[in-house]
């Protein structure tokens, strides 16, 4: 089959490789039809991901029809689904608290040894990532095995387009969790950093959660334009002070609930950054967090911080005096997939969440490497790219 | 038993009695049809002016367990005590879970033969009989004649709290011969002398768990 590969920093291309094949019994093999490369791709595409190794086949977000099945798969033949970017096994202590993200048996054992020392605990499978995610063959690709397919998959009846419910697979859930962090109570201003497609569905998800406000910053006009369409105020940091501009949009208070939609890699142009920027050149594993610093800084008193940005490392100058000292919370993690599925598509069913709205671009999968060249490179007009394989 | 001398310390040598290294570690319990005692600990594996605390003593800063290397892990398993037991209690399985088993035979109620994958497509053999066996609760072997390796292992099972399952624990000694397969087995358990057991005994919760061993590889093997 043709599958996007990974062969280093800036260099992807669509190789071919050989067929997945069931190994397990409660696999399932699906043919991809729709597959999108995600922001967080693009920290692999940047090497800033550790133990990503040549040949890896990328992608966390993809959707198609089911081909074969393991005795243990409860899907069948001919189904469409969509398969979330978490791989988790319904059984565990944290399957059963619905903490998908929290699996403890997705990740190979023995890629489990390479997170161990970094967090302290192992954590769960992705697929298309970093082998410290289990190293899963990625959905960039004709074809993919699926594990565990009788607990990940969504079955999605027909008659709805690939791009309506794509995006069940990843940001929408995210962006969807990243605003229920946040425990948004009446009159809430929440306050979005990244106007990516996580911050845009975050966006969504905090006024449709009843948020009374909600402030979309970033930098590229495309962007905050489409915050602006979904009902969002807007702070353009290049010609704002963020942090007066935030007190001023909220009576002096600050917003109640902030996300960091951005995560490691964030563009601020900020002293803080340009020292980040120098340990993560030479790989001391410091994540740049300029906006998870400033998120703490905005937030009110007694607010809610909420993380679906992504973190590999570690961070410096990190305002615990002003986390503590205001009585902050902090909830983030990679998205328990599973526990919003079926919601979120009786939402798209309902019409209640806009999903194609930020659809940019749309490739064949052969053309992916031009895709994340753009993506990478011009962030305002890219918004998001889906791939088609086979076409 | 016919292997005592191999695990006699210079404590019990003055006393003339065998101990099993599990023993002098607090591992085998006294009153195990055995002709072990258990001798009064005199802290042999702790350093000498640190008061106890009530971590398992192979999380110990200093490693000293004479010519012993001594692999520990514990794991919590959501299944019950009974379902765990007695899938290990039939050693034919090990090799399901445990990555370098080739086979376990069952020889007998108590006694089964190993075959452990060596370098270069060796095999090293071991053969145990089980010398302490509580339906539910634990299971412990010991290497006999004809072993290739000293060994000896116990496994442990008690309820989690709050209804989690089964906490497991899985304790496993070996004293390496000498030349070039006491060199490899010196790499393979005392080098990394936890890895191998923590992820023998993950990949036994996930078959439990979920019915299979997790693996990223798309394709079976050749
Ligand atoms: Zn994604
Ligand atoms: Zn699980």
């Amino acid at each position: 089959m043709r599958a996007l590969t990974y062969h280093g920093k800036h260099d992807v291309r669509v190789d071919t490789v050989p067929d997945p094949e069931i190994v397990n019994p409660r696999d399932a093999i699906i043919e991809v039809t729709s597959t999108a490369i995600c922001g967080s791709d693009l920290h692999l595409y940047n090497g800033v991901i550790p133990a990503v190794m040549n040949g890896d086949i990328l992608g966390h977000e993809f959707m198609g029809r089911v081909v074969e099945t393991g005795p243990g798969s409860t899907l069948k033949k001919g189904q469409r689904v969509v398969v979330p970017f978490t791989i988790s096994c319904g059984q565990c202590f944290h399957c059963n608290k619905q903490q998908y993200s929290a699996c403890d048996n997705s990740n190979p054992a023995e890629n489990q040894d390479l997170t161990t020392p970094l967090y302290g605990r192992p954590v769960s499978a992705l697929f298309g990532y970093s082998h410290l995610t289990g190293g899963y063959p990625g959905g960039q690709a004709e074809y993919v095995r699926v594990p565990f397919s009788d607990v990940g998959p969504i079955v999605i009846p027909e008659g709805h387009d690939d791009e309506k419910v794509l995006f069940l697979s990843d940001i929408l859930p995210t962006g969807w969790m990243a605003a229920e962090n946040c425990d948004i109570e009446e009159g809430d201003t929440v306050a979005v950093w990244g106007c990516g497609p996580v911050g845009l569905f975050a966006v969504q998800s905090a006024l449709l959660m009843g948020a009374h406000q909600v402030i979309a910053i970033d930098h590229y006009p495309r962007r905050l334009e489409l915050a602006r369409q979904l009902g969002a105020e807007v702070i353009d940091f290049t010609q704002t002070h963020v942090l007066e501009a935030l007190i001023e949009m909220t009576g002096g208070v600050g917003p109640d609930a902030v996300i960091d939609a951005v995560g490691m890699e964030s563009h601020g142009f900020a002293v803080d950054n340009l020292l980040d920027t120098v340990k993560q050149t030479v790989g001391l594993g410091l994540d740049r967090a300029h906006v998870l610093r400033e998120c703490i800084m905005a937030c009110r008193k007694g607010g809610r911080v909420s993380v679906p940005g992504v973190y590999g490392g570690f961070i410096d100058k990190f305002p615990l005096g002003s986390f503590m000292e205001k009585g902050l919370q902090m909830r983030t993690g990679q998205t328990h997939v599973q526990r919003y599925s079926q919601d979120l598509l009786k939402r798209i069913e309902a019409d209640e969440i806009d999903t194609t709205f930020l659809i940019s671009h749309r490739l064949p999968l052969e053309e992916a490497p031009t895709g994340y060249a753009n993506f990478y490179s011009q962030q305002n007009d890219w918004t998001k790219v889906v791939l088609k394989p086979g076409a | 038993m016919t292997m005592h001398s191999k695990y006699r310390t210079g404590s019990d040598r003055n006393r003339g009695a065998p101990v099993s290294v599990l023993a002098l570690l607090g591992l085998l319990a006294a009153g195990a049809g055995l002709a072990y005692v258990s001798v009064k600990r005199t802290q042999p594996y702790r350093g000498d002016h640190r008061p106890p605390d009530s971590a398992p003593g192979r999380t110990s800063r200093q490693h000293r367990y004479g010519e012993y290397a001594v692999i520990g892990n514990t794991v919590t398993i959501n299944k019950p005590r009974a379902e765990l037991y007695a899938y290990w209690r039939d050693f034919a399985n090990l090799g399901q879970f445990m990555e370098n088993i080739e086979a376990v035979e069952v020889t007998g109620p108590d006694s089964a033969t190993w075959r452990i994958s060596g370098p270069a497509g060796s095999t090293v053999t071991v053969k145990t009989r089980v010398v302490d066996d509580r339906p539910d609760e634990q299971i412990a072997w010991r290497s006999v004649e004809g072993s290739e390796i000293d060994t000896e292992g116990k496994v442990m099972f008690r309820d989690a709290p709050g209804g989690r399952g089964t906490i497991v624990e899985a304790i496993v000694a070996y004293r390496p011969p000498a030349g070039e397969m006491g060199r490899w087995i010196a790499k393979l358990f005392q080098k990394e002398p936890r890895v191998q057991g923590r992820r023998d005994l993950k990949r036994f919760k996930m078959l439990m768990e979920t019915g299979e061993v997790a693996t990223s590889k798309n394709r079976k093997a050749a």
